[in-house]
């Protein structure tokens, strides 16, 4: 059974899945990240695939993808480091990642690998749904993975609903109108649509993400969904860090407590 | 035939690979422009802008002197007389109508040579709209005049400061500029880029450059179809506009000369069909300039209108498919080119457009081959390149 299906059997609130970009701070600290991660006690951990061109993401991760980039980081690079990763990781494993650089890989060779690894599922944000019925459906199913799709403030309820029935893992609810990063606080109107999704009582579990970056944050966006992702506020912690493997274990356990 | 299908694409070309927080906006558009252009009230709005404000029809003009030059018949179609300097103007004034039908309140813009954002911020000031655009910080410096010309016009000019500093980095920056402000925010994009549909949109508001030269070139010659059309390509609106109504008309040449910087295998170029290979950049598949593992290569090119990594879908395909010829053209060619234009013609031609004028020297032609070259924008904006080369 796959892995993303297996915790949100088990745990239906407050989920914490964890964003970094592969290759940062340096380049070889990927998997030693997300040993971190998995030992402080988060849910899922979520691998960015740097790109040149990250136009959903904010100045925090633009840098750490620019950063990652200038140490060698590639998708190539990348496969190498994970390999092994079963042998010490066992949470859920996520890459996101810009379709360019997926397809140069070549998409059928690129799930084939994240199945060979031990990948769970996969965001590709400029990957639009139909695309993806089209051209890619198969391919994921064939190789095991989970397809998260993203919805926004602006998403209609209808396409929600179509995106709720092609999508399986979960749905990454993005919190409000902006690029990773953007906002510290939650807004009225950001719990008005959490509650509004939350009311359309969808098939797959929901993350909040965008915007989390604390307890706070944390706790507000798990009240309405099954949890949340964070991403720019954890890339600073260990941009800034002398000690990942301390750092990142308080900082974790500061959010869920 | 080369023409746009539901989904966007051209052949293997095009579609719309944009993050799901865009899907509202590109789908609003996708669902309303071709009935809002179609529309004699947006019509007539647009065609009489484009006469009194823009100051259309611009003139095809015989060029006696170069004609004499190179052994042909040589007409330039004179958008570097358009109010604010070059072609860009068709587009955003085409484009500000369709954000107003829209209810949109503020504008947001990329620019490269600055010639887009100034047509940008002219239309936003002629319609008291809000307008923000995005400019490489590497652009800012190299042209100056047209920083200021957006200011004075009453537009806020934000710098790109990732990458190459350049005009990717500032449509990067505008795409997220959208994503943060979706609902009250119209994106005009300046070229025949970008998800779909703005490549057929910006692509049909500019078709009016081919449309004119047809019926000119009837007045002149006694034929609508030239035997060759010249145009430079950075993403390749001026070249739509002038290649449009003859995509479909294969005894018409058609010859897009994009920017090889310092030379094509120099690791310092913009040509993107020579170095090129089919990726995604800005929401469209098309051909691009990346390495092995798909990051997007920066380029280069002394012209900051056709520095750019990618081309728009349609020219991709129009490469893909060889219904149009591409070259090359260096750095030091095209200033040539742009300084012999000035001594021959007297007409300073943007640096940009001077890529295309080169291009006669690396194509075959007869001598009775009437030849149109979009001279797409004036070079007062480029003063300070001509002056730093100095080669006159
Ligand atoms: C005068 C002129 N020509 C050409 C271009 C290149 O753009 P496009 O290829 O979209 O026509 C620019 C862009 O700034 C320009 O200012």
């Amino acid at each position: 059974m796959n892995r993303i299906d297996q915790l949100f059997e088990k745990k239906k609130k407050r989920v914490l899945s964890i964003y970094f970009t592969a290759g940062f701070p340096n380049l070889e600290d990927t998997i030693p990240v997300m040993k971190a991660i998995e030992n402080a006690g988060a849910d899922i951990i979520e691998v960015g695939i740097p790109y040149s061109d990250p136009i959903a993401d904010g100045p925090t991760i633009q840098d750490s993808n620019m950063i990652a980039l200038n140490h060698g980081m590639s998708l190539k690079k990348l496969f190498g480091q994970l390999q092994d990763m079963r042998q010490t990781i066992s949470l859920p494993v996520v890459l996101m990642g810009y379709l360019n650089p997926i397809i140069q890989y070549g998409m059928m060779a690129f799930c084939k690998k994240c199945k060979e690894i031990g990948i769970d599922g996969l965001i590709l944000p400029d990957l639009p749904m139909q695309q993806y019925l089209d051209e890619y459906k198969g391919i994921f199913e064939q190789y095991g993975l989970r397809n998260i799709f993203l919805i926004s403030p602006q998403t209609s309820e209808k396409r929600v609903i179509e995106i709720d029935q092609n999508t399986d893992g979960f749905i990454y609810m993005v919190s409000s109108h902006s690029i990773t990063g953007a906002k510290t606080t939650i807004s009225d109107e950001q719990i008005s649509y959490f509650k509004r999704i939350e009311a359309l009582q969808l098939k797959n579990p929901r993350l909040i993400g965008f915007g989390i970056s604390d307890a706070e944050t944390f706790n507000i966006a798990s009240k309405y969904s099954n949890g949340a992702i964070i991403g720019s506020a954890f890339i600073k912690i260990i941009k800034e860090s002398k000690d990942l493997e301390t750092d990142i274990k308080a900082y974790i356990r500061s959010v869920i407590q | 035939m080369i023409k746009v299908d539901e989904k966007g694409f051209y052949g293997k070309f095009g579609g719309a690979y944009i993050p799901e927080m865009l899907y509202p906006n590109i789908e609003e558009l996708k669902e309303n422009y071709e009935q809002l252009m179609a529309s004699e009230e947006f019509q007539k709005e647009f065609r009489s802008l484009l006469k009194d404000y823009v100051g259309r029809p611009t003139p095809l003009y015989f060029a006696t002197r170069l004609s004499e030059k190179y052994g042909a018949k040589i007409y330039l179609k004179r958008e570097d007389l358009c109010h604010t300097g070059a072609h860009k103007v068709n587009n955003t004034v085409g484009q500000i109508i369709l954000a107003k039908k829209l209810g949109k309140k503020r504008i947001i813009a990329e620019t490269g040579a600055g010639q887009h954002g100034v047509a940008t911020a002219t239309v936003c000031a002629l319609m008291g709209m809000e307008c923000t655009v995005f400019m490489g910080a590497l652009d800012i410096q190299r042209q100056r005049p047209n920083v200021e010309r957006m200011k004075i016009l009453g537009a806020k000019v934000v710098p790109a400061t990732s990458g190459s500093q350049t005009l990717k980095d500032a449509t990067n920056e505008a795409m997220r500029q959208w994503i943060n402000n979706p609902v009250d925010t119209h994106y005009i994009i300046g070229s025949v880029v970008g998800p779909h549909p703005y490549p057929e949109m910006v692509a049909r508001f500019q078709s009016v450059i081919s449309e004119e030269i047809k019926w000119q070139l009837k007045e002149k010659e006694k034929t609508e179809n030239p035997d060759i059309v010249i145009a430079c390509v950075g993403g390749g609106s001026n070249a739509a506009g002038a290649f449009y109504h003859y995509y479909n008309i294969p005894q018409v040449r058609l010859v897009a000369a994009e920017a090889a910087g310092l030379g094509v295998s120099s690791g310092k170029s913009a040509a993107t069909t020579a170095l090129g290979t089919p990726g995604i950049l800005h929401g469209s598949k098309t051909l691009l300039m990346q390495t092995e593992d798909g990051q997007v290569v920066e380029p280069h090119s002394i012209s900051a209108g056709l520095d750019y990594p990618g081309i728009g879908p349609v020219h991709a395909h129009l490469f893909d498919t060889g219904r149009a010829e591409f070259v090359a053209v260096e750095d030091e060619d095209a200033m040539k080119a742009g300084i012999e234009l000035s001594r021959l013609e007297g007409i300073i031609p943007a640096i940009e457009t001077a890529h295309a004028l080169h291009s006669l020297q690396m194509i075959e032609y007869k001598k009775e081959d009437i030849i149109v070259i979009n001279l797409s924008g004036r070079g007062d904006k480029d003063l300070d390149t001509y002056i730093k080369w100095g080669g006159y």
